[in-house]
Parts: C-alpha cells; structure tokens; sequence
C-alpha cells in the first residue's frame, strides 16, 4: 500500500508539520511500509467476526462526581515557554 | 413573488450542571475562576495519564436523552476526534461518533400560534469541551479551564421553518434543561450555545438546497436577528439568481450583522477512531431503572395537565410551568387552599412572582410558604381581612417568620366589619365635608369613591369596603 506524496502533505498539515521534500519522501516511505505491515492482517478472512475494542470484557470504573484538587498554577506555567496574566501566550493561528 | 419557506436545524452544545469535569476531578464551572485555576494533568494532556469517565455525566446525559424521548442503548463508545488547535492540548477531543448514549428523539414545541413544532434530533452525544482563546490585540492567550468540562452535542435535524420557531425550540430547550436540573442553561454564561444551519426553498417544495451556517449567536434575541438577517439574505440572492454558497458565517451582536468567516483550507478532517484509554459506557437495565426514576413529569404534560385538572388558562399554565419549582410550589397552594386553583393562581402569577423577582429568591426557598399562600387567601376569602390588607400580608409573611393568622393578630389587621363602628366613622365624615355632601346630592356620583376612600383612610385600610359603600349610600340618601 503505497502513499502519494500529497496524502502525506496532507497528513502533514493536519498536524500543522511543516516538511521539506526530502522529509515528504521519506515519511512517505515509511509510512507505506507501516502500512504494509499492518495490512497483512488482511489476508484473514474476519467476514464473521464481531469487531471488537477492547479485550476486557467489564466496563471502566465510572468516577463519584466529586471535585479534587487543581494543578498548582506556577507548576502548570512553569513548563509554557510564554505566558500572560496565567494565561499561555500562544502565535497567531491560521485557521 | 414567489414564496420561500425557510429549512433550519439547530447545533446545540449543553453544559451539563456537574461538579466536576467529564474525566478528572477538577471543578467544572470556572465561571467565577481566574484563568487556569480548574486544571490537571488530565485535561491539559500531559502524557501518562488516563481519563476515568463521571458518573454523572452519564446519568444526566440519559435524564435529558431519555425526557427527548430517544433510544439509550446498552452500550455506547467514546471516540477521538482528531484536530490541531492551540486550545486543545491534548490534540484530540473525546467524543462519542458512531455509537452514542442516545439514538433519535424529539421535542414537541408549542408555538404562539397555538399548534405545536415536532422537531426531531439528529444527534445526541456527551463529549468534552476545549479551552478558551482569548485573542487581544494580536496576541492569542489560551486558558484550559474549560477543557474536560462535560457536554451534550444535541443536534436537531431541520424541521425548524421561522427564525421565531428557532428560537421557541431554545426557550423550551432551555426550560427543559432547567427543570431536569441536567443544566444550569445560561445562554450568556455558554451553558446553552447554538449553531444555526439555514437554508431556503420555494414553499411546497421537498429539497435540502445549499445551507449555510450561523455560529456565535449566544442569545436567543441572537438567534432570531440572525436568522431572520440570513433568510432575508437568502432570498434576495434567490431572487437576484445568485448561487448560494455553502459559507459559515459570524454573527457580531453589536452591529447586528453577518460576517463571512474565512473558508477553512481543507475540508474537515477529524479521523475519528474509538478512545483506547476508556472503555465502553455500559447502561443496565438496574441502572437505568434507577437514572429514570428520578425523570419528573415534563414542563410540556404538566402545562398540559394544569390546563385540564385546574381548568386554568393556557397563558396561566405556562406561566406556572416555566420552572419546575414554581409549578411545584402552586400545585401545594392548590392543594392547601381546597378551593379555586384560578384564583391560587392570579395570587401566584401577581404577588408571589413579584415577590419572587423582588427578592431574588427561587420558590422552594420562600418564607411565604405555599400553606401561608393558602391561609391568606383564606382570610380574604372569609373577609378577614380586604384583598390590598391581604397583598401586605404576603410581603409581611415573607419578611418574617410568622404565619399570616399570627400577623394578622399581632398586628391588628383584621378588616373592621362591625357596622357600629364603621357607622360612626360614616357619619362623622358627612359632617365633615357638608360641600361633598352636597354635590354628590346633585347628582356627583363619582364622589362615591372619594368617600369610600375617607372611610379607608380613617381605618388605616381595615373597613370592609362593601360594608362602608352600603353604609355610605344609606347615610347620603336620607
């Protein structure tokens, strides 16, 4: 299964990448192969085979609806490379 | 000129009226919270760390599904909805896609013209919501407390026909979401935020032509203007043989006008896929049972109910049902009083309301409870006390602690019927006032009022104003 180089541009800018043609390439073949690999599973027949999610049968523990404790804030900003009055100071966005 | 009839859906996204958030334990509203103060590593997508979903969440999501009349399946999924935006950080939504908490639904929505909207729901989902991005001059500020924060995705499908339909489907919506307490449903507050899908087509006709999208209308006043403003549009381009193009538009609420938003480059793309981090939402019939137990009896059915059990008028009925506790509070003042629900409901809709809107206070907290309602009524009925004496004595109940029976004692309000002693003061009016007299003697009628009035005002407003005007018309005709 072979990707065109415009599905990884694609791929590209909706993770808002910026890649050079070298990059494109290669990602392009890598991602191909990744792709290959995981196609094998095709070669099964799974015509009467329920999809399934998860292997645990149970569902998850659901949470009492209590409130706890925030993130202190000075940890929380501390890692932003750029901050406002405790907000994080991002660049403009292309939408 | 031909006639267009307008196709509109609503996108509606709920708060839901949780304490803490849809996966983490952080508060949910941040409303009165300076920015980034209700935050975790959950929310804020720090790796290494796993939602774990709130109860209830779950159970508000299936009171609201299940008073929209839709299909709760046993099971429901979460997926992610993949997209890059600085307010998202953890580069994903969790949602629910393909297998959601509910399937169908619809709300019956009366209109002032007096028939009733069926609009049909499309979609109903619980998912999270992203942050906040603040843009000031050039400059973007991002706060993550509204990340993780839990909402219902409701979209209706487009059997809205009139921006005033629109907005009638909000109002009831919004009354809804109160009285099942799933809500607080403040539109200003963005508990209740609507997108709006408008298109137009000749009347009679069946197609979905080409609609375009209205986001940021944050009132219903908003609501109306903007589609009302799209559809105008529409139909000029109609006319004028323009294409109609598939924009989504800005609504900007200062100049009451519609903007064209920048096209988005590439189609939306979100590669959904199920959330490996939760598993599904299991709803057994036992837990189901015990969620719907506590589903009331809706605003609609009981409007209609007041209407037929109590003989009350339509406009006296939705007022009474437009909150939960203020139809709870009037069926207990019927229920005390024993007697004319119209006439427990002229006392509620005129004095306890404005007691209720003067004080700020909701109906299940007032002091004048519905029993005391129901004894002052009582007191007027028995010509206790007069009809104005009774309207003080709702406020002075409401300002203390005591029963209406007890202030009425206390205070020596008790209306003076003794016809003695209003006699007396009668006459000493006549005497009084020789030049009224006499007029009124010529054939001044009117001046009957002004006499009554000098009674009133003689008794501090306890005489029974029927036993002064039989008194008053005997004394002035001799």
């Amino acid at each position: 299964m072979s990707l065109t180089l415009d599905e990884v541009k694609h791929i590209a800018h909706l993770a808002r990448l910026e890649l050079s043609a070298e990059e494109l390439e290669l990602y392009r073949q890598q991602l191909s192969s990744i792709l290959d690999h995981v196609a094998q599973l095709d070669e099964l027949d799974t015509a009467d085979v329920e999809p399934l999610t998860s292997v645990l049968a149970e569902q998850s523990e659901l949470r009492v609806d209590e409130p706890g404790q925030a993130l202190p804030l000075d940890k929380l900003l501390g890692n932003a490379p750029d901050t406002d009055r405790d907000q994080f100071k991002v660049p403009p966005i292309l939408d | 000129m031909a006639e267009y009839e307008a196709v509109i859906g609503l996108e509606t996204h709920i708060q839901l009226n949780t304490a803490s958030k849809i996966f983490c334990s952080c508060k949910a509203d941040s409303w009165d919270d300076g920015p980034n103060t209700n935050i975790c590593p959950v929310c804020t997508g720090l790796p290494g760390v796993l939602p774990v979903t709130n109860k209830a969440v779950v159970e508000k999501a299936t009171l609201l599904a299940a008073a929209m009349h839709a299909d709760i399946p046993e099971e429901s999924f979460f997926d992610r909805k993949n997209y890059f935006y600085p307010d998202l950080p953890k580069g994903y939504q969790i949602s629910q896609y393909d297998m959601t908490l509910a399937n169908g639904g619809y709300l019956d929505v009366p209109m002032p013209e007096g028939e009733s909207r069926r609009v049909s729901i499309h979609k109903l989902h619980i998912e999270e919501d992203a942050g906040k991005t603040v843009h000031e001059k050039g400059r973007r500020l991002i706060d993550f407390n509204r990340c993780g924060v839990p909402l219902i995705e409701m979209v209706t499908n487009p059997d809205l026909h009139s921006a005033d339909e629109a907005a009638q489907y909000l109002i009831r919506l919004r009354q809804l979401l109160r009285w099942l307490d799933v809500s607080e449903a403040d539109m200003e507050k963005g508990h209740l935020r609507a997108d709006a899908n408008v298109s137009i087509r000749l009347k009679g006709e069946d197609v979905l032509n080409t609609k375009t999208e209205i986001k940021n209308v944050n009132s219903i006043e908003a609501v109306r203007a903007a589609i009302e403003k799209e559809i105008k549009r529409q139909t000029k381009a109609y006319e004028e043989g323009e294409r109609i193009e598939a924009w989504t538009l800005n609504w900007d609420d200062n100049t009451q006008t519609l903007h064209k938003m920048r096209s988005k480059e590439t189609e939306a793309d979100y590669r959904y896929f199920r959330e490996p981090d939760l598993l599904s939402v299991k709803i057994d019939d036992a837990w189901k049972d015990a969620i719907l137990s506590g589903l009331p009896e809706l605003p609609l059915e009981r409007r209609q109910r007041f209407m037929a059990d109590y003989e009350l008028p339509e406009y006296d009925a939705d007022i009474l049902t437009g909150e939960r506790a203020l139809s709870e509070y009037f069926e207990s003042a019927v229920k005390a009083y024993e007697g004319d629900a119209k006439r427990v409901s002229n006392w509620v809709m005129n004095d306890v309301l404005r007691i209720i809107n003067e004080t700020g206070t909701t109906p299940d907290a007032l002091k004048l409870t519905p029993d005391y309602l129901a004894e002052t009524i009582k007191l007027v009925d028995a010509n206790t006390v007069n009809t104005s004496t009774g309207k003080t004595l709702l406020e002075k109940v409401e300002n203390s602690d005591k029963s209406p029976g007890d202030i009425v004692k206390e205070e020596g309000l008790a209306q003076v019927s003794d016809t003695g002693a209003i006699r007396e003061i009668v006459e000493g009016i006549i005497a009084d006032n020789p030049d009224e007299v006499a007029k009124f003697k010529d054939g001044n009628q009117q001046l009957m009022g002004w006499f009554v009035g000098q009674v009133m005002q003689k008794t501090r407003g306890q005489a029974d104003p029927k036993v002064a005007s039989l008194l008053l018309n005997e004394l002035l005709s001799e």
